[in-house]
């Protein structure tokens, strides 16, 4: 599920080879330096859960950005866009609204994925007050993405803002390459019903969120 | 307040622990009525008062009757240990690693190297000697306490990574790389996190690793007895922690990968203090 097959990109690696050198090491260890990073972090997880080991293993669009420390050139940003948005999937019932009730309770989740998670059965949360302002009851919210308080209420929830939220939500990197933010829906992390749900929280102006 | 260790309450541990949950209690109820208003500044008040009587001290003192305790198959102590500053030197070694250890030919934190001691001093088995490396509830941590008690004969000492040789500068380059490396379901890599100013998750704050002083602040505090865990954590146990919010696999111990990142960023933060054992959330 990690692996992303994409020839262009790969290629793109391959013919940028001159980023910036980190400043204390002479340029012609770099190549050098890579190749015994990868080997260091690859030992790093041997005795851990050997089924979690392909989680180390870097996809296109993850090699891509740290090679370019998230900041692509303008070339290569739109083959990401372009790639990425072709991953995403919608429900199969073609409702990109589910029930913000449900998209609450996972947006205050984190339970999933941690190699310490073998609940049998329990569905993986969104975690998106870690980084994210949502319902203004929630104090207990992190910074590291924008505030959503209010999303809805400021965006409307035409068809395009419905469509743009959930493609945001399955994978950000769709939007803006690169994104700090994990691409839900391609990893698997949560369904395209979950996603729905989250979408709820965002835009159905019953939610906490667009209230006061 | 870690050299009067001994001289204090320490005849009686319990006694010791009753006054601290005492203090616990009042500081949380006290934190407790600041949060309203505002929540961080409430948890900053909290930690100034117990870190008047920080729980880690406890951890320090059976660490250093560890140290020179006659253990292991060969029924030696670790005082002959080389932690950088030659056999037996404890006092500021913790503000210079990690270091370039040449019998090993790596560069070793301050946990490798205790291994390595335990090894090759000692005689245990590379088994025996990482047993228990993180404590759980039921189980305490010779490791946690060992490097409590080295750490804290550098408290208020200048952080000084060395730089100074081949290996060591390798690491750093390895370090630097996997500060970056983005990888697992969630896309995360250390950078995620850790290399803008003023963020958080949830309410904890993060240290911009990628700035001096930032990094300064962190590097020296740990390691820290965490007041949620009721234990000390050391660094290598930060760096396991952040791998698991990362959903990552389970990172082994001690790992060179995590020497690597600890030498990137205590480069950066060179100059600052160490300020260990402290106290966290």
């Amino acid at each position: 599920m990690m692996t992303m097959h994409s020839p262009v990109l790969a290629a793109l690696i391959v013919l940028s080879g001159c980023v910036a050198q980190p400043a204390e090491l002479p340029p012609a260890n770099a190549g050098e330096l890579d190749q015994r990073a990868e080997i260091v972090f690859n030992e790093a997880f041997a005795k851990g859960r050997p089924e979690l080991r392909a989680r180390i293993v870097q996809d296109d669009v993850q090699q891509i950005c740290t090679h370019y420390r998230n900041a692509p050139p303008a070339n290569v940003r739109q083959q990401i866009e372009t790639s990425q948005l072709a991953t995403v999937r919608y429900p199969s019932s073609g409702k990109l609204i589910g029930d913000w009730r449900k998209g609450e309770k996972l947006a205050q989740d984190g339970y999933g994925l941690r190699f310490t998670d073998s609940t049998k059965n329990r569905p993986n949360g969104g975690n998106c007050y870690a980084c994210h302002q949502l319902a203004p009851a929630e104090l207990s919210y992190g910074t590291l993405g924008p505030s959503l308080y209010h999303y809805g209420k400021l965006r409307g929830a035409s068809e395009e803002i419905v469509t743009y939220t959930y493609n945001k939500i399955y994978n950000p990197q769709a939007l803006s390459a690169c994104s700090n933010m994990p691409r839900f829906g391609h990893h698997r992390v949560l369904t395209p019903e979950q996603i729905a749900d989250a979408v709820a929280l965002l835009l159905d102006p019953e939610s906490p969120v667009n209230k006061n | 307040m870690s050299i009067c260790v001994r001289n204090r309450r320490m005849v009686d541990p319990m006694h010791s622990r009753v006054e601290l949950f005492a203090v616990i209690a009042f500081a949380l109820a006290a934190g407790h009525a600041v949060a309203q208003a505002n929540t961080e500044e409430g948890i900053a008040q909290y930690r100034q008062m117990l870190q008047e009587g920080n729980p880690a001290e406890l951890w320090e003192a059976r660490g250093e009757a560890l140290f020179q305790q006659k253990r292991g198959p060969k029924q030696a102590s670790l005082e002959q240990c080389d932690l950088g500053l030659g056999p037996g030197v404890v006092k500021g070694v913790y503000a210079q690693l990690p270091r370039y250890f040449k019998d090993v030919n790596q560069v070793q934190d301050v946990e490798a190297r205790l291994v390595t001691c335990m090894v090759k001093l000692q005689g245990f088995s590379l088994d025996q000697a990482t047993a228990n490396h993180f404590s759980k509830p039921d189980q305490p941590s010779d490791m946690e306490a060992l490097v409590t008690y080295i750490a804290a004969q550098s408290k208020g000492m200048k952080i000084n990574v060395p730089l100074s040789n081949a290996r060591e500068k390798e690491a750093y380059g390895i370090g630097e790389r996997l500060f970056y490396r983005r990888a697992g379901p969630h896309d995360f890599s250390c950078a995620t996190c850790h290399s803008e100013s003023g963020k958080r998750i949830r309410l904890q704050e993060l240290p911009n690793l990628t700035l001096t002083q930032e990094a300064q602040n962190i590097y020296g505090s740990w390691p820290a007895y965490r007041v949620s865990q009721g234990t000390v954590r050391t660094m290598q146990h930060r760096m396991y922690d952040c791998y698991w919010q990362m959903r990552h696999p389970q990172v082994d111990y001690p790992a060179e990968a995590v020497t690597a990142l600890e030498v990137f960023m205590g480069r950066s933060a060179n100059g600052g203090e160490v300020t260990a054992p402290t106290l966290k959330r």
